[in-house]
């Protein structure tokens, strides 16, 4: 049997890691709302581009913006967003295996596949398996800006106009509540058709330099707005499952204190009891 | 005819600006263009530039980062990927990243040429924004 140090030793050990995951899971908690004010603020603009963009009238065909136009599929991109840091849950696995899924799929129907991902994790998964990836970008995680998603978003445009692929996937994690969070995938190239809302009439509008022109500079933005958003619902449902395994690991921990404190009283009163039988034992010893 | 404009910028950020104007010059891409009451709808596209508007006699400056730009009779509405009051912008933070610019520019290899370019452009419009106001 334990002894009583060797017990208080690890009622010790527990309850700093139980200090840890809860500090943890308020480091998380306080991420997650700037993730959530982030996606909050995005709104009004995204909204807007949108607005204006079905609203606009669209180039004719030969002028039609190359995001625009649908090329016969050879090489599909999937591109993954994972975390870069760990101790979150499901959050990686889950994506991980949608997207390996997808991958598979894709292969199965013929085409090319080409992967790229966001995030450590999902590096560290595909290079293990010695799976080449076409681009990496890491050290994301935890300061998105607009500008770092512009990068992303103006290189695979980029290659999507070099004909490096021809279409565009997108597997993230999509913040539904805080204890629920969805594997999504979306297509994000070609665009397809935007729909145009006749409602909205720009007739008595001057456009500089053209409609169409104003329309080509402003559907970047569209694709831009859309990766934005995903790396920042990503980044939401990370801290959220952080919270989660946090929060979970705490209590664990707490129930494991609990016990082993039960242990160590038992164990102090076995050994209380025993002393006292000792010099009860030493007493009448002594009388006879 | 109406008096006022009421300008809007707003960014992926959120809303940077929502107020009264007697008018506002604005860095459109085919040319700088002033708007007051009553200007005819117009659409246009922006570069970096400084917007200025005069209020109330004062004449306030912003930094925008291209974007987008909406003039109705007696609105203006700007969407732009950032822009700050030159009174919010970071002077030390808009040095750094002009040296880094010049820097990337000056090595001339391996690098996206046009996005250093951009991004030095944004740092000077910065600074300059700033210096209108007595900011260095």
């Amino acid at each position: 049997m334990a002894t009583l140090r060797d017990i208080k030793r690890r009622i010790n050990s527990i309850k700093s890691t139980a200090k840890i995951t809860r500090a943890m899971k308020m480091v998380s908690a306080a991420k997650l709302r700037r993730a959530q004010e982030k996606m909050f603020a995005l709104r009004p603009y995204s909204d807007k581009i949108s607005e204006v963009l079905s609203a606009l009238a669209r180039p004719s065909d030969e002028e039609t913006h190359p995001l625009l136009k649908v090329r016969p599929r050879e090489t599909v991109e999937v591109l993954i967003l994972s975390s870069d840091k760990g101790l979150c849950g499901a959050f990686n696995s889950n994506v991980i295996r949608a997207g390996v899924k997808l991958i598979e799929r894709l292969k199965k129907e013929g085409f090319q596949v080409s992967v790229s991902v966001i995030g450590r994790k999902a590096r560290d998964y595909f290079r293990r398996r010695g799976i080449k990836m076409r681009q990496v970008w890491t050290g994301l995680s935890g300061k998105i800006t607009y500008s770092s998603a512009q990068e992303v978003a103006q290189e695979l445009m980029e290659s999507y106009i070099n004909e490096t692929f021809d279409e565009l996937y997108l597997v993230y994690n999509e913040f539904k509540t805080v204890v629920a969070q969805r594997v999504r995938e979306v297509r994000l190239l070609p665009i397809g058709e935007i729909e145009k809302d006749e409602s909205v009439d720009m007739k008595d509008f001057l456009f500089e330099p053209s409609e169409q022109e104003v329309f080509n500079r402003l559907l970047p933005k569209s694709i831009e707005i859309l990766v934005y958003r995903a790396m920042l619902e990503s980044q939401a449902s990370e801290e959220a499952a952080r919270m989660t395994a946090m929060e979970n690991a705490t209590k664990n921990a707490e129930e494991m204190i609990d016990r082993l404190t039960l242990e160590f009283n038992k164990a102090r009163q076995a050994s209380i009891t025993k002393e006292l039988m000792d010099i009860v034992g030493g007493a009448e010893a002594l009388k006879e | 005819m109406a008096e006022k404009l009421t300008l809007e910028v707003v960014t992926p950020y959120g809303s940077v600006l929502s107020e009264e104007v007697n008018e506002v010059v604005a860095p459109g891409s085919e040319g700088e263009f002033g708007v007051l009451p009553g200007h005819v709808p117009f659409v246009t596209t922006l570069k970096i530039g400084i917007l200025t508007y005069k209020q109330n006699g004062s004449v306030r400056y912003v930094f925008v980062n291209s974007g987008y730009a909406e003039v109705y009779e007696d609105r203006v509405l700007i969407l732009a990927d950032s822009a700050e009051r030159a009174e919010d912008i970071d002077v030390e933070r808009a040095k750094a990243a002009m040296k880094r610019a010049e820097e990337r520019l000056k090595k001339q290899e391996n690098i996206d040429f046009a996005r250093a370019q951009a991004s030095l452009q944004r740092a000077l419009t910065r600074l300059q924004a700033a210096e209108k106001i007595g900011k260095r």
